[in-house]
């Protein structure tokens, strides 16, 4: 992974925030239309954060983000939005694989303690989150080491596209 | 130590000595996608350097998210789609054919197998005994190219099913009420395992609607044993031969167990907007709905249009209610015909459209106005699941759907059934 040093702004949202909600199903026309989909995304919980989002921030999401459907589309749509990573305190399991299989960091951490707005580093590699607005310093749990070789190479087609194969 | 179904299957696949959290090559025996996630699945794989699929005939299209097509966009995804099929020898179901989780379980799935579908319900089949679970489209991709994936072997919640159910009250029941126990992330990352003698009773169509419903909880499987009734239905579909009988080991290590008497259980439907805000359906008369919707993965097989029918033969469906019938596949489509469902449904004023995935995703056939309510027999309520976020949506049985679909009001069916 090029870079391992995220800042940006934390965007919150509450528990169980579904597919549904990042990437509405009404809108699946536009699956082969990357661009104009992504003009969509979490509109079904904030119709405004595609206008807010800028390069670097974070969603900081409660526990079960990203349950429901399998559309990669999700993971697709918020990389797309310039997201450096979700912080959540739980995630649904497709979602999680499809997030890393797009290069995008998933960190289950205690967001409770991140407020809508604060300004947020993480670092990767020493596998902290601080909260500059507040301070407050959080470790992320590990994730597991055949995502985090597939994470690092960017997602999962250039891990398979340099290796061949999976390798445990 | 003994072995779960989970940990038997991958065993199997991976030619490993599979455990819980061990991580583990599988090979994958069924690989699908649909006609929402195949796009970006097949622009994944030709992304990837593999020149072919890894096995043609053992790779799966269908078009039954949107069928026929709304509109240009999908129409162009269609013909992408029948075009990769053309080109690569894979298989396709063409609009018409029916829903994919039941035209796998119908037509390909089989005890034992692995299946990885880029569909959420994947799920579904392991009502057969199939370890079968929904990926994005980056692993559906790889699975296209390699015919493998990695697996991290789940740790198993052993469900006990005793007792039988009462009239009226069906496998939707019991998985709302297990969704309520659980909560809609209560068994992530695990797999379900259903057994108990509820279970040797329990019809095929019955155990896909729980299977199902599995990953509203978070689960990566909902797995039934294969057994005598698992071997008349493959019989039944043509693929006896594919029987093997596939039991759990006594002493397989289980993370929980939950026991349930299905003969307590009543008619429950989950409220908006979460699959865990469970409540028995005679708590929450007098709650209108403007349309009732019996179809889906879930719920859309003959023996829930045959329990809607005997419910509405010879009424009407009230004046404010839509009711939209939506057959599981082509089959259930004739079967229901053949058998005079379809005739009692349409004389009660039902709307029938094609066998498909219909309304329940938002896209067509069914979309529902601002501040609409509609019961589902499907398997989400998601804010705007059903194509409008200020919508609300009510999920239950189809004899629960058909009776509120009388009164126009959200009612147990009990009264209804003799």
């Amino acid at each position: 992974m090029s870079n391992t040093l995220l800042k940006g702004k934390a965007h919150k949202f509450g528990d169980n925030i579904s597919t549904d909600h990042i990437v509405p199903g009404k809108y699946a026309y536009l699956r082969s239309n990357l661009p104009e989909l992504a003009k969509h995304v979490m509109e079904d919980a904030d119709p405004e954060f595609v206008s807010r989002v800028q390069p670097g921030d974070f969603i900081v999401a409660g526990k079960n983000f990203g349950l429901g459907s399998s559309r990669e589309h999700a993971a697709v749509v918020i990389k797309m939005s310039g997201v450096s990573a979700i912080l959540a305190k739980s995630v649904a399991r497709i979602f999680f694989r499809n997030a890393i299989n797009q290069g995008l960091p998933v960190l289950i951490c205690d967001t409770d303690k991140i407020n809508d707005g604060d300004e947020i580093e993480v670092d990767l590699v020493a596998g902290t989150i601080t909260d500059l607005t507040s301070g407050v310093k959080l470790t992320f749990g590990k994730i597991p080491e055949v995502m985090l070789n597939i994470m690092n190479e960017g997602g999962l087609i250039p891990y398979i596209n340099k290796y061949g194969d999976f390798k445990l | 130590m003994g072995k779960t179904l989970s940990e038997k299957i991958l065993t199997q696949k991976s030619g490993t000595d599979a455990r819980a959290g061990d991580i583990v090559i599988a090979t994958v025996d069924w690989v699908f996608v649909q006609d929402t996630t195949g796009t970006l699945t097949i622009r994944q794989f030709k992304e990837s350097k593999h020149a072919g699929l890894a096995s043609p005939q053992k790779t799966v299209i269908f078009v039954d998210h949107a069928v026929p097509s709304p509109n240009r966009q999908f129409s162009n995804d269609h013909h992408f789609l029948r075009q990769f099929a053309q080109e690569t020898g894979c298989l396709f179901f063409e609009p018409g054919s029916g829903v994919c989780h039941q035209l796998v379980a119908e037509k390909l799935a089989s005890p034992g197998e692995v299946i990885v579908g880029a569909d959420s319900h994947t799920v579904t089949a392991g009502g057969l005994g199939a370890f079968a679970t929904g990926m994005g489209s980056s692993d559906v991709a790889v699975i296209f190219a390699l015919g493998k994936t990695w697996f991290r072997i789940p740790e198993s919640f052993k469900i006990e099913l005793t007792g039988r159910f009462q009239k009226a009250v069906d496998a939707k029941d019991l998985v709302l009420h297990l969704i309520g126990m659980l909560g809609a992330d209560g068994a992530t990352y695990k797999a379900l395992e259903f057994s108990g003698d509820a279970v040797s009773r329990m019809t095929i169509p019955q155990r896909l609607t729980v299977a199902n419903m599995a990953v509203e909880a978070g689960a990566k499987v909902g797995l039934f044993p294969s057994d005598d009734i698992t071997r008349e239905y493959l019989r039944k579909q043509g693929r006896g031969k594919n029987y093997v009988a596939l039991y759990p080991d006594s002493d397989a290590a289980y993370e929980q167990t939950i026991a349930i008497d299905i003969s307590n259980l009543e008619p429950m439907v989950a409220m908006p907007h979460s699959v865990d805000n469970v409540a028995p359906a005679h708590t929450l008369t007098g709650i209108k709905i403007d349309q009732a919707f019996i179809g889906t993965c879930t719920n859309g097989r003959l023996e829930d249009i045959a329990t809607a029918a005997k419910i509405l033969e010879g009424k009407r469906c009230h004046p404010n209610v839509r009711l939209i019938i939506a057959p599981a596949s082509r089959k259930v489509l004739l079967d229901a015909i053949k058998l005079g469902y379809i005739e009692t449904l349409v004389k009660a004023g039902a709307i029938l459209v094609p066998p498909g995935c219909a309304a329940c995703l938002g896209v067509h056939q069914g979309a529902l106005g601002d501040s609409e309510t509609c019961l589902s027999t499907a398997n989400r309520n998601f804010k705007g699941r059903m194509g409008n976020p200020e919508a609300s949506i009510y999920l239950a049985s189809p004899a629960t759907a058909a009776a509120s679909a009388i009164t126009g009001e959200i009612t147990d069916p009990r009264r209804f059934v003799k």
